[in-house]
């Protein structure tokens, strides 16, 4: 019988391990994910944490299959936006994968 | 004057300190960067978008462990997004003012408020015009650009500069016409001249002229808005800005291609062009540009003798390693605008390798900037242009990323909303 603090490591652990093994197949930098979010933040706020009352999305905890769909939608035009179908273009969708891990893993 | 540096290396046993602390609880931080802690003292030279920017975010991504000191000549950061809103008079300086206390208080980051007049980089120092020198293991210039006053030879002296305008860095200038264009009388001439590309912010001398319309419309109406541009068409959004000319500002907007000044003359407020001559109520005057004055002190190699010479994978210096050169001053890769968006992703690419390179690893070897910039057609109306630069091994620059990027359907309302949320974030992504 595991206790549920065991069980919350076990599950960070297995958290860690995969967003390890993500990031190593992808990026040659560790910190690539990292430096493709800091793009974003101009306009979402540092590491996702938007200026509250600004208008614009905090994408800080966003889910990872949320917000990827939600950038994949806008990449293929699913999404009518203002100007994101036309900024998600020019990322590859291995990078949107690392900008939507490095979101989701902040608070 | 203090001694500095004996003051950056109590700091920096300080911050050693916290870090060791850091380090033993981030077991799991450390092992995927799996890299020992980046030191150092970088010196940041210009608090405007792209020197806030890297300071923050040294200080940031290296967990504090580089220490980082700001040279800023002015006690404030003034935004030139969203001045030209000032100049309209729908805002006021303090709207576009932000102070540099979240760098000092949150980040750690020395702030000076001083001017660096000379840079030895043998040595690694920076003399501050109020005496003393800093030393630096990596020094950043972003000191954005200064004016050719050369190429308007009568404006060259603080007497004529202070009657004829340009509001092209945020502060009293930007108050100064404002007040100008108060003064002017219904009925008169609001004459921009607008230098070739590249200059500062290919959108902003538009904008201008767009929102100064809005305001002579509402308030005195029998006025006019002459655009001089050196260039052959407007540069930046033109269909969306020659449209709203159109269908706004009939008869009051008037656009002349190819009117490079030549002169101007002071006290008649006349343009000098090669062929014409204009008279102006109000004449505002964006000169040539090139990098500040203090990266082309600190001889760093130029491109036309304007615009330094960077490797992009570091933003260094192609003839002197150890100082990074961002924003406005540096030799565009191709496409790429001088915008303080652009700035900003400039400050993040410098910081990202700046902390690899004093940790003893390699540079990101694909970074990737991105831009937006919004302008004011009206009050309450904007349009956008947006582009991605992903880095090009082959081409040792970033490239466009075909397909990626382009300007609004049609000037909208939502999108002024989103321009000021855009100044918002990016203030706070630079500053606090
Ligand atoms: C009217 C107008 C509208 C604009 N609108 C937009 C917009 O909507 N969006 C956008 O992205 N961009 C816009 N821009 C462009 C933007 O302002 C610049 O691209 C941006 O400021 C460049 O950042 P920088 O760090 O290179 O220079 P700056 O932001 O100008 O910062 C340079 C700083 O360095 C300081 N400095 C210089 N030399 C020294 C020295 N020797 N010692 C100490 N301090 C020094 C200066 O005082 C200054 O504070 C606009 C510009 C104008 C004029």
């Amino acid at each position: 019988m595991i206790r549920s603090s065991h069980r919350r490591a076990l599950a960070l652990i297995a958290a860690a391990a995969l967003a390890g093994a993500s990031g190593s197949a992808l990026a040659k930098d560790p910190n690539l994910g990292r430096n493709l979010a800091a793009t974003c933040a101009n306009c979402h706020g540092t590491n996702g944490q938007a200026v509250p009352g600004s208008g614009l999305d905090a994408l800080a905890g966003t889910p990872r299959d949320k917000l990827l769909q939600k950038l994949n939608d806008f990449k293929t035009g699913v999404k009518p936006a203002t100007i994101m179908h036309q900024i998600s273009k020019g990322y590859t969708d291995e990078q949107l994968g690392l900008i939507a891990d490095y979101f989701a893993a902040q608070k | 004057m203090p001694n500095l540096n004996q003051f950056n290396r109590r700091d920096f046993i300080k911050a050693a300190g916290a870090a060791s602390v850091a380090g033993s609880t981030l077991g799991l931080t450390a092992c995927a960067g799996g890299a020992s802690k980046a030191r150092g003292h970088v010196v940041v030279v210009g608090g405007g978008y792209g020197g806030t920017t890297v300071a923050k975010y040294l200080r940031m991504w290296s967990d504090r462990g580089i220490d980082v000191t700001l040279v800023e000549r002015n006690a404030n950061f003034v935004s030139c997004p969203i001045s030209n809103l000032v100049v309209a008079g729908y805002k006021g300086l303090d709207d576009i003012t932000v102070s540099y206390e979240g760098l000092k208080t949150h980040w750690g980051v020395r702030v000076i408020k001083d001017e660096v007049t000379a840079v030895d980089t043998a040595k690694r120092t920076v003399t501050l015009a109020q005496g003393g020198t800093l030393s630096y293991d990596r020094l950043v210039l972003s000191p954005g650009v200064d004016f050719q006053w050369d190429q308007v030879p009568a404006l060259n002296n603080a007497d004529a500069q202070g009657k004829i305008l340009h509001a092209w860095k945020a502060g009293p200038q930007t108050v100064a016409l404002r007040k100008q264009l108060e003064d002017m009388k219904d009925g008169g001439v609001f004459a921009i001249s607008i230098p070739k590309a590249p200059y500062r912010c290919p959108p902003g001398p538009y904008e201008r002229a767009s929102v100064v319309a809005a305001y002579l419309k509402a308030k005195k109406p029998k006025s006019k808005v002459l655009i001089l541009d050196a260039n052959e068409e407007v540069i930046s959004k033109k269909a969306l800005f020659m449209k709203a000319w159109d269908d706004l500002y009939k008869g009051i907007v008037e656009y002349r291609p190819n009117s490079q000044l030549t002169d101007v003359d002071v006290a008649g407020k006349t343009a000098l062009l090669e062929f014409d001559k204009v008279k102006a109520d109000v004449l505002n005057v964006i000169p040539p540009q090139r990098t500040g004055e203090i990266a082309a002190k600190a001889g760093l190699k130029l491109i036309n003798n304007r615009w330094v010479d960077i490797n992009w994978l570091t933003m260094e210096s192609t003839n002197t390693p150890g100082v990074h050169v961002l924003g406005d001053a540096i030799f565009p890769a191709p496409t790429m605008p001088k915008s303080g968006h652009m700035a900003n992703q400039h400050a993040k690419v410098a910081a990202a390798a700046i902390i690899n390179l004093q940790s003893g690893q390699e540079p990101n070897p694909e970074p990737v900037v991105m831009n937006t910039c919004y302008s004011f057609v009206a009050e309450k109306s904007v349009i956008h242009v947006a582009s991605v630069h992903r880095y090009d091994a082959e081409k040792k620059q970033p490239m466009p990323v075909a397909g990626a990027g382009g300007v609004s359907a049609a000037r909208n309302e939502l999108e002024a909303k989103i321009a000021l949320g855009w100044a918002k974030n990016i203030w706070a992504d630079m500053l606090t």
